[in-house]
């Protein structure tokens, strides 16, 4: 049932980013930025936990959920170290995917075959 | 049908607007199910293999910004991305091939301000709004708690 829903709002909140790429003009990285800070706004409510309760991956997959890890981060790095927290808990929480994609994005762009030679 | 020049044009008008829209929605609805339903596929396999929820999900962030980085690097990501739009974009493949490509891309003015830079040309604006948007909410959170 899980993979049910996780395709019906991931597809969701998808297509919602295809509105407004072709109606608002919007660059990529805009959208992106939007996402982004909506996941936090979202996470930082709690409202964006309900919505993985029942669509798992389809809302922890798009970048508001990358977000939603901001915000919860900061949240529980604040309950466990005050103030501190404020600065640490969502770098803390996102430095997997963070890292992961320096990495690989490194190595993909070394490994692969520039178009201009 | 029947009906006039003014209706007929109006009636056009949003058929051509909206086909369009409605057909990329539709594309871009199965492209960013499909990679969900494999974000979930994956988390369920790092949840059977014993990891515990939390590792699962950047376990699965990882591997999917792997997988996006690979198909960028070999040209296919692209490739669906231009039939996909927002279901390539939105979800967090979406986010790394955004690392990779500008720096495939800038690649032939080297290293360090070729590759490395742009690394960051669309990967740094999300970050750093990312994490001022979490600066801003855990100020609230902490300054309520």
């Amino acid at each position: 049932m899980t993979y049910l829903w996780a395709f019906l709002i991931g597809g969701a909140i998808c297509s919602i980013g295809q509105i407004l790429i072709d109606k608002t003009m919007l660059t990529p990285a805009r959208i992106l930025v939007m996402y982004v800070v909506l996941g936090v706004i979202l996470g930082s409510f709690g409202v964006y936990e309900k919505l993985i309760d029942f669509a798992g991956a389809g809302a922890t997959v798009p970048l508001t959920g990358f977000g939603n890890v901001l915000a919860k981060g900061v949240k529980e790095a604040v309950d466990k170290d005050g103030i501190v927290g404020i600065f640490t808990g969502g770098l803390t929480a996102s430095s997997g995917g963070i890292c992961a994609a320096i990495l690989f994005g490194y190595l993909g762009a070394l490994f692969a075959r520039s178009k201009e030679k | 049908m029947n009906m006039s020049k003014k209706q007929y044009k109006k009636y056009v008008k949003t058929k051509v607007t909206k086909s369009p829209l409605f057909k990329n929605m539709i594309k871009a609805y199965i492209t960013g199910g499909i990679i969900c339903t494999a974000g979930q596929l994956l988390n369920d396999s790092y949840l059977y293999f014993g990891f515990a929820e939390e590792q699962a999900g950047t376990l699965t962030s990882i591997t999917l910004v792997f997988l996006s980085a690979f198909l960028t690097s070999i040209g296919i990501y692209d490739k669906i991305a231009k039939h996909a739009g927002a279901g390539t974009l939105v979800p967090i493949t979406g986010f790394a091939n955004a690392v990779v490509s500008p720096a495939i891309e800038f690649k032939d003015e080297g290293y360090v301000l070729g590759v490395a830079a742009n690394i960051f040309k669309i990967a740094g604006p999300v970050i750093t709004y990312g994490v001022i948007a979490s600066v801003v909410s855990g100020l609230i959170y902490y300054a309520l708690g």
